[in-house]
């Protein structure tokens, strides 16, 4: 029943998918040699240590420190995405509607802090919310607070910090979704009467989505295995699960006691993206068909 | 021609082996491969031991640093080829190094300058190379001299020294303080009462600001005013001094903790090292590192060679006077299945 018109261009999409799997083909090798392996790798290490065991899971599965980390290492991750999205959100509108220059102003500020590496904003936190720190002594010259704030050492100064660091990957997935948003679509909605509010409420924030979408998981994913920020600001008290991993490697000399850390969580991240896609149809809130 | 090209390319390949053999063997002979941790430490210990050391033996020592030499120790050994021969660790590592088949047994009687030394500074493994001390730090901002806090037991009275505080994020030393402040004697430490030092801890952690991770941040809490107080190592507390902060330390039931030298096993140069290991805790050599960096000679006839000054035989915490005063760490303990179990319970009582 087909017509030759037909079998030509199924042909054509043929051959154009085969080129694109060649054109992808290096990415995925890279792909498959520096994360499939290694982690395949670690997974394997952590069920085989001189034979087959489950020692390592069984540890997990037994000791309430590592549950209380994980739960620890969940809220915050939840916190910091969520506060991320509060202030990122504005930011990227901000930069999307804005006049071309000032957009291009917006969106540099946010990126500058990548140029200085997380070590060293870690500190410069310090410097800012210390008892002698910048912000505590501002507070106590204006007679705010009579005593210094307790404003790091504890999870609040890893949550500003890991906020900090990660803004720019809230913002930027959602500046590039909303910079797509055809403007005319607000036109539309003026016209038909409906206020700035609503336009924003009904139109904008609908098709924004996507971007929510993965700024947050992005933020969430990453926040998850962070190290430097609750190593360095949580005053030995936020115990993240990267803590974890790291002491483990210490403590037990083999990797597999902590790779087996490493595979509880990425399994738990996994149950949670899964469990999320089923109330939250992910395709379509990406743009797909 | 075929023939001429053909004996040039043989003579060539023979003559080059034979260079080869000839450079290599005498070099490989006298040569070892020296790791310590790095930076200004490493640096003091060159111009005191490692240089002095090698123009007296005449060999060559090749230097590498790592800040955690453990990994690296065990990955080579097991790669069956190790390419260090002498390794400077904290002593508790040659422990258990030894305990796990990763170092060579020491022979003493070719080992006169160590087997001089005290026997709690040797193991059948290890030869102490260096001592520092976990002490009592506070700021004499805070705390006028006659009224600072000089014991553990003043550390945990928050009534008579109120002030912020701040402990290493590590049951090493950690647990031995907390005992110490229960009314147990330096001398009495060990084994260590695990459940007693846990339980004077819970007393003073709603009190600890900070639980430090690292030396520097150890410093930068005392030097910054974010505590008063804090558990430190000793070199940490003198270079503030030393820029004019105005901090003290006492070495009273300070824990004095060491670094030890020991050899992997299958070592490529093992003679050798076991040669330069001798050298390395010579009395004289010993003295010098002192004049350069904060740390004592682990040998104690450092303090006999006349080399160290008074003034500066005060300040070090190996130092007879000092270290009578002082609760000496037992590495034997703390890699004792005891101790590896007070390891492992510090992250739960860190959580609650």
């Amino acid at each position: 029943m087909s017509s030759p018109v037909q079998d030509l261009s199924v042909l054509h999409q043929r051959r154009e998918q085969r080129l694109m799997l060649a054109l992808a083909l290096p990415a995925l090798l890279v792909i498959l040699l520096l994360v499939v392996l290694p982690v395949g790798w670690l997974a394997w290490q952590s069920v085989y240590h001189n034979g087959f065991t489950l020692e390592n899971y069984r540890r997990i599965w037994s000791e309430d420190i590592y549950w209380r980390s994980f739960a620890l290492t969940f809220e915050i991750s939840l916190l910091v995405t969520l506060l991320a999205l509060l202030l990122g959100y504005p930011i990227a509108y901000a930069a999307s509607v804005a006049p071309k220059r000032w957009g291009i102003i917006i969106l540099a500020l946010v990126v500058l802090p990548f140029w200085t590496s997380v070590l060293v904003r870690a500190y410069a936190w310090l410097a800012l919310l210390q008892r002698t720190g910048v912000i505590n002594q501002l507070l106590l010259q204006l007679g705010v607070i009579d005593e210094p704030l307790a404003l790091v050492h504890n999870t609040f100064g890893t949550v500003v910090a890991t906020l900090h660091i990660l803004l720019p990957f809230m913002v930027l997935p959602l500046y590039a979704t909303m910079q797509q948003i055809p403007r005319d679509l607000m036109q539309a909605g003026a016209s038909l009467g409906a206020g700035p509010m609503l336009t924003f409420w009904r139109i904008f924030l609908p098709l924004s989505l996507p971007g929510v979408l993965a700024g947050c998981t992005l933020v969430f994913v990453l926040t998850l295995g962070f190290y430097i920020t609750p190593e360095l600001l949580g005053g030995g008290r936020t115990i993240m699960i990267s803590m974890l991993v790291s002491r483990n490697v210490e403590l037990y000399d083999q990797w597999g006691a902590a790779s087996a850390v490493g595979v509880v969580l990425l399994v738990a991240v996994g149950a949670i993206f899964f469990a999320v896609s089923r109330f939250i149809p992910l395709d379509r809130v990406l743009g797909q068909k | 021609m075929m023939i001429t090209s053909c004996c040039r390319r043989a003579l060539l390949g023979v003559s080059l082996g034979v260079l080869a053999t000839l450079s290599a063997l005498p070099a490989n002979a006298d040569q070892i491969t020296f790791v310590s941790q790095g930076g200004a430490y490493q640096k003091a210990q060159t111009v005191a031991i490692l240089d002095p050391s090698a123009k007296k033996l005449g060999i060559t020592i090749n230097q590498d640093s790592i800040p955690d030499a453990w990994p690296a120790i065990k990955s080579q050994v097991a790669s069956g080829k190790p390419t260090w021969d002498v390794v400077d660790v904290p002593t508790g590592y040659c422990l258990r190094g030894g305990e796990q088949g990763l170092l060579e047994k020491l022979d003493f009687s070719k080992l006169p300058n160590a087997a001089a030394m005290p026997e709690a500074y040797r193991s059948p493994y290890s030869v102490a190379y260096e001592f520092y001390s976990s002490v009592l730090a506070y700021s004499q901002k805070k705390f006028a001299a006659g009224a600072a806090p000089n014991s553990w037991a003043d550390f945990w009275d928050v009534k008579k020294f109120p002030g912020r505080r701040a402990l290493r994020n590590h049951p090493i030393a950690t647990l031995e303080a907390a005992l110490m402040a229960d009314g147990v004697a330096p001398d009495k430490l060990y084994p260590l009462d695990v459940d007693r030092a846990f339980k004077k801890l819970e007393e003073i952690k709603p009190n600890i600001t900070v639980w430090w991770t690292s030396g520097a941040q150890s410093a930068q809490l005392l030097n910054d005013g974010e505590v008063d107080m804090v558990m430190a190592w000793n070199g940490r507390v003198s270079a503030l001094t030393k820029e004019g902060a105005k901090v003290a330390f006492t070495y009273n039931q300070g824990i004095l903790q060491s670094t030890s030298l020991c050899i992997l096993k299958d070592a490529p140069n093992l003679a050798t090292a076991v040669r330069f290991l001798n050298e390395a805790v010579d009395p004289v050599h010993q003295a010098n590192l002192p004049l350069l960096i904060d740390y004592g000679p682990a040998n104690p006839k450092a303090f006999d060679t006349g080399v160290i000054k008074p003034e500066r035989v005060a300040q070090l915490p190996s130092a007879p006077e000092n270290a009578a005063k002082q609760a000496l760490m037992s590495y034997a303990w703390w890699s004792s299945p005891a101790g590896e179990a007070a390891e492992k319970r510090w992250i739960g009582f860190m959580q609650k």
